[in-house]
């Protein structure tokens, strides 16, 4: 199936820079977009997927493990033992389907082999499937708060433990969660909004031009995905390019003392809970730099990103109609004059 | 509540039998691409008969309160128990790829059902990660919904933004029978040429105009309208989409979804003009140069809107706030109370401890059949020590309904700290997981302004909205109150509610002004809340507590507590301990 193309798509910037911050740096902890019906949230998602760069995995290895460290990720990884192989994969991104039962979630007793051979295997769930790449969660305030729960906990642990029907079974599981919803249709628990490292509301464009473009490559789409896609190839290209450049540099940006007392003075300002809000915001400050190929995080890529890192972690005034955004974005103004 | 389809009428016309049959018309060539149809009408001959339209072989029923299992498919135990390995079957959407599921009663659709037909919708393809099977089906389905439109109640929004087509039978004499039905051969013919059919960028242009001035705000729609332009060219023969086919687009797609009159008046609307005609599309448009195409678009849109709507939308724009309304239940009853949080399964014996949980049960004793010396074909062997039972949780939700006083007497100042109360109260209830509800008196009536929600962006736009002036008809506001806590009742909530009024009522249940009568009406609804046994609580309003507002505390079985000296923390603290009576407030 043709995926849109990422470049492609209309507008929506800060969209698409949160989902390129979130692949430059997995670290930063997943995205949380929120949104009215039919503004792209999932096509978006989906586009990202085809961007990625292919990644290096051990064959064999149930978990389709990091050649680099070469060790046995989990038993029965053939990562530690010298005529390991290795292979190029996609990226994973694993969709969490609607009305997914928890036992694929974690994964749990392979039923077939159990039944047919008398066995007690261990089945993979959408989590091991999803290790070093996307979990997209469509509609996360539709799911059962107890897998909400369980997805934030893996994704914050990087480690899937699972002890149920006699298995007892530990494995990597580090993803990006990345979850999507409408909160006309009923809120994510304050407590869960938090655990996101991103966050942003996306709307319709209002703008007459721009809504016409959606619409007619939206049905250029339609008509001929593959003459579409094409079309796109060379932008996809060159994004690609560029976000693996910025992968590679990430390790090289500099974050300056002054960048980092920055980003706490603005929290202080906006006086967000923890330390959390501070330390994603450095850490996709850094991202952007990378993208941006600055050699250090710098008062630009902060102020880019401060509304995205921490708009979903103020202590709300649950009521006050202001929104997050004017806040941080009177804060920004205060802070850095 | 609401009196807005109140008005007399006078016998309403027959439906316009060639218009309807075009619109199914435009279905039938590709339900998948257009997504579906809204169909509002009341159940009877003349829906079924607009229903028998729909080829019957490709029409697959969407059974009311489909499960998960039935939805998505899973694992088949009697087919499972048979062939000694996991057979797995298919769900009832995965079955009716390539083909119409009908869904009736689509206002009480659940948002779980409602989510899962928008991914099939969206994508095409089922994706099911469900006992042991992930795995992605087909899935190209056009969906019919079937809305009552009796009451209040709308088809969630999520689905209805998907259906192209939104028709409307609510408005016309229920009696009449269509003698018309889609021409096969030209569906036909119309389906292998769809694929084919251009649309001009100047059709597109146009659409969005149209879209934008009649404040439809989904891209999703105009999409919509794009591919029904194309469909309708399908349909007449063209390998390009037309200003007819456009309009034709406008006036199905848009106009139903219409929020506003376009600012310039535009030629107007009340005879239809000439593209509205029965004979079908075949009629020849201006050309290009004589009327804007964006002009003939937007007319066509604007004369296919249902009187009632576009009256409403003169007046002033009231259809937002019924967006809003629209998507009443939406999150509601997601988990009643039966289902409660499951906490996992436990070895036990069924019965006493609870249902048992067959899958679990299986599975713990499949890994020792071997041992058990099953035989290959043989039948598994279950031993009492296997018995899975389910454990749930059972937290009752609740639901808590404010009724608050917006009249002159409560006087403005005392709103706005009713208000904040309700805020506060409302954090709370939001990090609890409560539903609320907000019911305002003013005037000569009370108003459901938010049903049963727990979305605080909804509470927080609606409490905005509140204005206060006029009389206080205290009796509707507490009877609308009692109402709306007796139907989450019956949704398996345990409500609690919450008045906040200085007590002086002054209009009496009938409308009728006068201070006497209103206060034996109000005393009488006060009775009749604690007949009910619904818990509630009085926040006294008034400069200073009086009288009148300690008897109505009493008469409801009311908690009484006098606003000026509340404080909204311990405003908060109260409500916690009226809806959650057996859990001590946490701190504060």
């Amino acid at each position: 199936m043709a995926h849109y193309p990422f470049s492609a798509l209309v507008g929506q910037d800060d969209l698409k820079l949160a989902l390129q911050l979130a692949a430059v740096d997995p670290a930063i902890g997943g995205v949380l977009v929120f949104g009215d019906r039919g503004t792209g949230k999932s096509t978006a998602v989906r586009a990202l997927a085809a961007l990625l760069p292919q990644m290096q995995a051990v064959v064999g290895c149930p978990w389709h493990c990091d050649p680099g460290p070469r060790q046995a990720c989990s038993p029965g990884c053939p990562g530690g033992s010298p005529g390991r192989k290795t292979e190029a994969l996609a990226v994973p991104v694993v969709d969490l389907p609607l009305g997914a039962t928890e036992d694929r979630v974690v994964g749990a007793l392979d039923l077939e082999r159990a039944l047919t051979q008398g066995e007690r295997a261990f089945s993979p769930g959408l989590l091991a499937r999803a290790h070093r790449g996307f979990l997209y969660i469509d509609e996360v305030n539709l799911l059962a708060d107890h897998l909400v729960d369980l997805l934030l906990d893996v994704a914050a642990s990087g480690e899937n433990v699972v002890e149920r029907e006699g298995l007892s079974v530990r494995h990597p599981a580090r993803f990006v969660l990345i979850g999507s919803g409408n909160p006309e249709e009923g809120e994510l628990r304050p407590q869960l909004l938090d655990r996101f490292g991103l966050s942003l509301d996306v709307k319709t464009p209002q703008e007459l031009p721009t809504r016409i473009e959606v619409v007619k490559r939206r049905t250029a789409f339609e008509l001929d995905p593959g003459a579409f896609t094409r079309q796109w190839a060379k932008d996809e290209a060159v994004l690609r390019e560029r976000l693996s450049a910025a992968r590679g540099r990430l390790r090289e940006v500099a974050v300056p003392d002054a960048a980092v007392a920055r980003a706490a003075e603005l929290c202080q300002a906006l006086g967000t809970d923890g330390l959390r809000g501070e330390l994603t915001l450095v850490r996709a400050a850094r991202a952007c730099a990378g993208l941006d190929e600055a050699s250090e995080v710098s008062d630009a890529q902060l102020r880019r990103v401060a509304p995205l890192a921490l708009r979903h972690r103020l202590r709300r005034n649950v009521l006050d109609d202001v929104g997050s955004s004017a806040r941080i974005d009177k804060a920004v103004s205060q802070v850095f004059g | 509540m609401q009196p807005e389809r109140g008005e007399a009428v006078p016998a309403p016309p027959a439906p316009d039998w060639a218009d309807l049959v075009r619109a199914f018309e435009l279905f039938l060539v590709a339900p998948h691409a257009l997504g579906g149809v809204l169909l509002r009408s009341a159940a009877g001959p003349q829906r079924d008969a607009v229903l028998a339209w729909l080829e019957p072989a490709r029409l697959h029923r969407l059974p009311l309160h489909v499960t998960a299992d039935r939805l998505l498919g899973g694992l088949s135990l009697a087919e499972t128990l048979k062939a000694g390995r996991p057979v797995h079957e298919r769900g009832v959407l995965a079955a009716a790829d390539g083909g119409v599921v009908l869904v009736p009663m689509a206002e009480r659709l659940e948002p779980l059902v409602t989510a899962q037909l928008c991914a099939a919708l969206d994508h095409g393809e089922l994706h099911v990660a469900r006992d042991g099977l992930v795995a992605r089906e087909p899935c190209r389905i056009g969906v019919v919904a079937l809305d009552e439109g009796v009451d209040d109640e709308r088809v969630p929004a999520s689905l209805s933004d998907r259906l192209a087509l939104q028709v409307d039978l609510t408005r016309t004499d229920p009696r009449a029978l269509p003698d018309v039905a889609p021409h096969r051969q030209r569906v036909d013919s119309a389906r292998a040429a769809f694929f084919r059919v251009q649309v001009p960028d100047a059709v597109v242009d146009a659409l969005c105009g149209a879209a934008f001035a009649l404040g439809v705000d989904s891209l999703r729609a105009v999409a919509k309208a794009a591919v029904v332009a194309r469909v309708h060219a399908a349909l007449c023969g063209r390998d390009l989409a037309t200003p007819e086919d456009a309009a034709q687009a406008a006036r199905w797609v848009l106009a139903p979804r219409a929020t506003r009159l376009p600012s310039e008046p535009q030629p107007p609307a009340e005879p239809p003009p000439p593209q509205d005609s029965e004979s079908g599309g075949d009629e020849e448009e201006p050309p290009d140069g004589q009327a804007p195409l964006g002009d003939v678009v937007l007319a066509a849109a604007l004369s296919a809107m249902p009187r009632g709507l576009l009256d409403a939308l003169k007046a002033g724009g009231a259809p937002p706030r019924s967006n809003a309304r629209r998507q009443g239940r939406a999150g509601a009853a997601r988990t009643g109370q039966l289902s409660g949080r499951p906490s996992g399964v436990r070895a036990g014996r069924p019965g006493d401890e609870g249902r048992v949980d067959i899958l679990a049960t299986l599975r713990a004793a499949a890994p020792w059949q071997t041992l058990r010396g099953r035989k290959s074909g043989g039948r598994i062997e279950v031993r009492p020590g296997d018995f899975q039972v389910r454990r749930v949780v059972q937290r009752t939700e609740t639901c808590v309904v404010f009724v608050v006083d917006a009249s002159g007497s409560a006087a403005l100042q005392r709103l706005a700290e009713a208000k904040g109360a309700v805020e506060r109260t409302l954090a709370d209830c939001h990090a609890r997981r409560d539903h609320v509800a907000l019911v305002a008196f003013r005037g000569d009536s009370a108003a459901l302004l938010l049903p049963p929600t727990r979305s605080l962006t909804r509470a927080r736009r609606c409490l905005e909205g509140l204005a206060g002036g006029g009389a206080t008809p205290l009796a509707a506001g507490i009877s609308l109150g009692l109402q709306v806590a007796l139907e989450a009742r019956a949704r398996g909530r345990t409500p609690a509610m919450v008045v906040m009024s200085d007590g002086r009522g002054n209009v009496a249940l009938d409308g009728a002004a006068g201070s006497a009568m209103a206060m034996r009406d109000a005393q009488l609804t006060a009775t009749a809340v604690r007949t009910a046994a619904v818990a509630a609580l009085w926040l006294d309003t008034s400069p200073r507590p009086r009288e009148s507002g300690e008897q109505l505390a009493a008469q409801l079985g009311a908690t009484y507590l006098h606003l000026p000296y509340a404080d909204a923390p311990s405003v908060a603290q109260q409500v916690r301990l009226t809806s959650h009576p057996s859990n001590p407030p946490s701190r504060e």
